[in-house]
């Protein structure tokens, strides 16, 4: 009988070494004659065990991990093949995992346990129900389900997804767009990353739904250039899509067109902001475009267009298929569903943890993260990415909620936890916020072009002492002015991080 | 040096005409010359900007905008360090200055052997395993300054082959 073996092909798992490792399980298998199949599955999310390597039994998937190449000759000898779990590296039952079996895991249900590229795999798993659902709706229908669930943009901005549809739908046109944006550049994120090399055709399938609803048959992913193993497996998936009669000119044989590509950006965060998303699309500098109009109205090469985050769209599948109310009943307040976050930097285990709203940062940054990763105490928290504040302990019961995280002054944006213990110094990390945005602004607004450079100086001036409090008072100045008068969240958002730290942390800016 | 085909005029136009149909089409064209040849030489700006009916000026405004773009030879292997704040929190100021220090280098210097190309990134989206660095096309997670100096020296070091 052939065991089937589960190594994962995401960029975590390879980055751990997951090829060397299932290299070694075939040529061991190999050698001792055992009847093994590899399949190079998407990884669950559990990051601090990759590569984390499954055997299916009876009983279920029994994980492994975290295996390094070194380790495959003793897991083999204590019995891999027959899934044997004797071993110092046994995990017992994958599902079991609590970091794994506390989740809601709706848009990530199936990540990790498919082979992300097979189409049989996905479909044997609900996927395309949805797609085969709005098929069977007018494009008023398919808006009307999105606002149901109450889905907003899980980008960071959080706008009401039904709502920006219905304003492309409404939008007379020649031709519409639907635009993913997959310009995941904040750091503490990868969720974006793991639904296109974990679960493609899920994105796939929302942007076809998408195309549907407002009448666009054309789709661009705008993928960052950072993402090497996300451009192979999306572009893989994209043509097995269309092979099998998911994309193209006869959508599930229903006569519908749809067509998709993905475009690479060029290593510019700023191109994760909207507008300027679109200008590089279409091939220019991108530099932010002044709102109104907005891109719904006067998006891509001027016509309407939906802009939407990956997350948004790869949630729409699971609305189209179990309907808005279900996905509604998850959440609290005006955050319905679940939110992927992601705990990362300086923690125990770090991974993707996809909960319906509500649950508290130290809930997830303790009961699922456990700590830091050095054992030291835990001392500063950024959420949000580098435009969101850095939050110290008073603020850790905060529920992760869009309005809970506004009323303290903080962002959820797209769901990035990054910890740092006590060794960090929160001068350095102002300094850095106001440096990241020196490189990435885009340069059309003052404010974000010129204050970010002028308050790196400050900032230099502040930590050597010079001339201390006239200096705060005027980085004070500075943080409000770039936050009232820039044209995008670049530059209105940059100071959020500094603030917090002259707010939270201010003997670091004393030192 | 780098293992990748010398340009010509020749080879740089096929590149643009594959492309230049298609909407938007200057940043894939930028993207398939440097693929290929490791760079976008600056003679390639006004075959491009005919290509495209656009001027010098924004082509080149097109090509400094973008980090990822470069108009001068890389070496051999371009490596890349994460700056970002998860590879912060797990010390990657000091993996940033143990790799200056040891390749010779600043960022978007070349070591005299032209064999690395040192670069700063912001998050490669491996922030549960860092700090992170990326060789070519490969992540590598939880980088320490002694995992760098074994990838480094996995770069420079060449089998001899006897046959």
């Amino acid at each position: 009988m052939t065991t089937r073996i589960f190594v994962p092909c995401d960029t975590t798992a390879l980055a751990m070494g997951a090829d060397a490792v299932a290299a070694e399980i075939a040529r061991q298998a190999k050698t001792r004659g055992a009847q093994v199949e590899i399949i190079r599955n998407g990884s669950r999310g559990l990051f601090w065990l990759e590569p984390l390597v499954e055997v299916e039994t009876a009983a279920g998937r029994i994980g492994f991990g975290p295996v390094d190449v070194e380790d495959v000759s003793a897991l083999v000898e204590a019995g891999l093949f027959e899934g044997a779990g004797e071993h110092p590296l046994a995990l017992g039952l994958v599902e079991e995992i609590p970091f794994l079996k506390n989740q809601q895991r709706l848009t990530f249900a199936r990540s990790g346990i498919t082979d992300p590229v097979s189409v049989e795999d996905y479909l044997a798993l609900d996927g395309f129900r949805g797609l085969e659902k709005a098929l069977q709706l007018s494009g008023q229908q398919i808006v009307d389900e999105i606002k149901a669930s109450g889905l907003r943009g899980r980008g960071g901005a959080a706008f009401p997804t039904g709502i920006k549809w219905q304003t492309v739908l409404n939008a007379p046109a020649e031709q519409k767009y639907i635009v993913c944006n997959a310009d995941e550049g904040d750091s503490g994120t990868f969720a974006d990353r793991m639904v296109m090399e974990c679960d493609p055709y899920m994105l796939i399938e929302g942007m076809a739904i998408a195309g549907l609803a407002v009448d666009a048959t054309q789709g661009y992913i705008y993928l960052r250039s950072e993402y090497p193993v996300a451009h192979r497996l999306m572009n893989m998936a994209i043509e097995r899509a269309y092979a099998a009669g998911y994309l193209g000119d006869n959508l599930m044989g229903s006569g519908r067109r749809f067509d998709l590509e993905v475009r690479l950006g060029a290593g510019a965060y700023i191109c994760g902001e909207e507008t300027s998303l679109l200008e590089s699309l279409e091939g220019k500098r991108g530099l932010v475009r002044a709102k109104p109009p907005l891109p719904a109205i006067v998006g891509l090469f001027g016509q309407p267009t939906v802009v939407n985050n990956v997350l948004s769209l790869a949630a729409v599948p699971f609305i189209m298929h179990k309907g808005g109310e279900t996905y509604a009943s998850y959440g609290m307040g005006r955050s319905l569903g679940t939110l992927p976050m992601q705990l990362a930097g300086n923690v125990k285990q770090g991974g993707l943890i996809e909960l319906a709203f509500g649950a508290t940062l130290r809930q997830l940054m303790e009961d699922f993260g456990g700590g830091t990763f050095s054992g030291r105490p835990l001392r500063s928290v950024q959420v949000g990415g580098p435009l969101g504040a850095y939050l110290p302990e008073s603020q850790w019961d905060t529920p992760l909620d869009y309005e809970s995280f506004a009323a303290v002054g903080a962002v959820l944006g797209h769901g990035g936890v990054v910890m740092f213990d006590d060794t960090v110094d929160m001068g350095e990390q102002a300094r850095f916020s106001m440096e990241f945005c020196v490189v990435e602004s885009c340069g059309k607004c003052t404010p974000c072009r010129i204050g970010s450079t002028r308050g790196v100086e400050v900032i230099d001036r502040i930590r050597a002492n010079e001339n201390r409090e006239a200096n705060l008072e005027l980085l004070a100045d500075l943080c409000e002015t770039m936050v009232d008068g820039s044209l995008c969240a670049m530059g209105g958002m940059t100071p959020f991080p500094v603030q917090s730290v002259m707010k939270y942390f201010p003997e670091d800016l004393q030192r | 040096m780098s293992g990748l085909p010398q340009w010509t005029p020749e080879l740089i136009q096929a590149e643009i005409d594959a492309l230049k149909h298609k909407p938007g089409a200057l940043l894939p064209i930028l993207h398939a010359i440097q693929d290929k040849f490791g760079y976008v030489p600056t003679e390639a700006v006004p075959q491009i900007g005919d290509a495209l009916n656009q001027t010098r000026t924004e082509i080149h405004g097109v090509i400094s905008f973008y980090h990822h773009f470069r108009t001068s030879e890389p070496g051999s292997h371009t490596l890349q360090i994460c700056r970002a704040e998860a590879c912060q929190s797990m010390g990657s100021r000091a993996l940033e200055a143990h790799a200056k220090a040891s390749l010779n280098v600043d960022y978007h210097g070349t070591t005299a052997d032209r064999e690395i190309t040192l670069e700063p990134v912001y998050c490669l989206g491996n922030c549960a395993c860092a700090p992170s660095v990326r060789i070519g096309n490969d992540i590598h997670g939880r980088v320490s300054p002694e995992k760098f100096d074994r990838l480094v020296s996995r770069l420079t070091t060449r089998a001899l082959e006897l046959k």
